[in-house]
């Protein structure tokens, strides 16, 4: 993986755009719930991130950091 | 791993209470980083509006000040000119800047006022519980218009941007969307751009953004970003409305 994102679950509302954006499929809503009764987003296992940010710039929660190497 | 994307130092770690999917959110970042970039938190004094965005001043980390519904640009005329080195900014849905606060607008628009205008066009009445706003697309259903809204009964949606790119006191406005990441991107810039045309006393400047309601157009968060593409900017077409920024200010 050339990048990473760390995901706040407990900001994520499940609104799912980011999901749609990831050109590797790498977003997933989690089988648990957070606070708020939402899926929260996780990266897959098998995640391939490039860090490219489109995750992070349509989230409206801003519940998402990206790193890069 | 170098971090690359983080949270705006003028966005408080505070969990928004928009709905999910909201374009209020998505503009909110917006704006924190154009502050943060051009380097104005300490200047920068926003004005919440009546609307979803009632208490924006949970998020900012700048100062605020909210206004009655309408009544921003008439509030920013007076912080401007009482505070000409601050940069003013209110925030303004179409209910707010399209309905109840036109004369407002217009006027402030018209004397040339050197402040800045973020307009969430939503298309409804969002707060309140999605009845007919000014912006309602023809055919599009609220509360108040059940069986869509028709020209004969409601009227035409309203083009404000274009109305107030008539005015010789608008230096600069812009329609942006917030539905997918090349609009983000284009929306970002034109807010920064925006904040500098005040910045450089050029006048008044505003950003329409096309903010997608997922909850009030009954649609889920990743449909309701289609919308915005496939109908309502055919209604409202994104791009630039007026530039004279490159103009010297009028004296
Ligand atoms: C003077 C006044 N009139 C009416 C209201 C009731 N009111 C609150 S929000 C709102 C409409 C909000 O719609 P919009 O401005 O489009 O903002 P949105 O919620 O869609 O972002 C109205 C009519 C009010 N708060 N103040
Ligand atoms: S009602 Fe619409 S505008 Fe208001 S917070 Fe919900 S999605 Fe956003
Ligand atoms: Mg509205």
């Amino acid at each position: 993986m050339k990048g990473t994102i760390k995901i706040d679950g407990e900001f994520c509302k499940e609104c799912l755009l980011c999901t749609t954006v990831c050109k590797n499929q790498n977003l997933r809503p989690a089988a648990e719930l957070n606070s708020k009764g939402f899926h929260p987003i996780e990266l897959k296992e098998d995640a391939d991130c490039n860090g490219c940010a489109l995750c992070a710039v349509v989230c409206p929660e801003v519940a998402i950091e990206v790193y890069r190497e | 791993m170098k971090n690359i994307f983080s949270r705006p130092k003028s966005l408080k770690k505070a969990a928004f209470h928009y709905c999910a999917g909201c374009g209020h959110s998505i503009t909110h970042r917006l704006i924190a980083e154009a502050i943060d970039e051009l380097g104005i938190q300490d200047r920068a004094i926003g004005i919440p509006p009546a609307g979803c965005a009632v208490i924006a001043y949970n998020y900012f980390d700048v100062d605020m000040l909210e206004a009655p519904h309408g009544r921003g640009c008439a509030v920013a005329t007076g912080m401007k000119r009482v505070l000409p080195d601050r940069i003013i900014f209110s925030y303004q849905g179409d209910g707010d800047l399209a309905a109840i606060g036109t004369a407002e607008t217009m006027h402030a628009a018209n004397r040339g006022e050197n402040i800045t205008v973020i307009f969430i066009n939503n298309a409804v009445y969002g707060m309140t519980g999605g009845q007919m706003a000014p912006t309602t697309l023809l055919g599009q259903v609220s509360t108040t218009t059940p069986p869509g809204r028709s020209a004969l009964l409601d009227g035409h949606p309203i083009h404000l941007s274009e109305i107030l790119g008539q005015l010789p006191g608008t230096r600069y406005i812009e329609r942006c969307a917030v539905n997918s990441p090349a609009n983000i991107t284009r929306a970002k810039r034109a807010i920064k751009k925006a904040f500098k045309c005040q910045m450089d006393g050029a006048g008044f400047s505003l950003v329409e953004i096309l903010s997608q309601c997922p909850t009030n157009w009954k649609m889920t968060p990743v449909n309701a970003c289609r919308w915005v593409t496939e109908t309502m900017a055919k209604e409202f077409p994104l791009g630039v409305i007026k530039d004279l920024k490159a103009q010297a200010p009028t004296s």
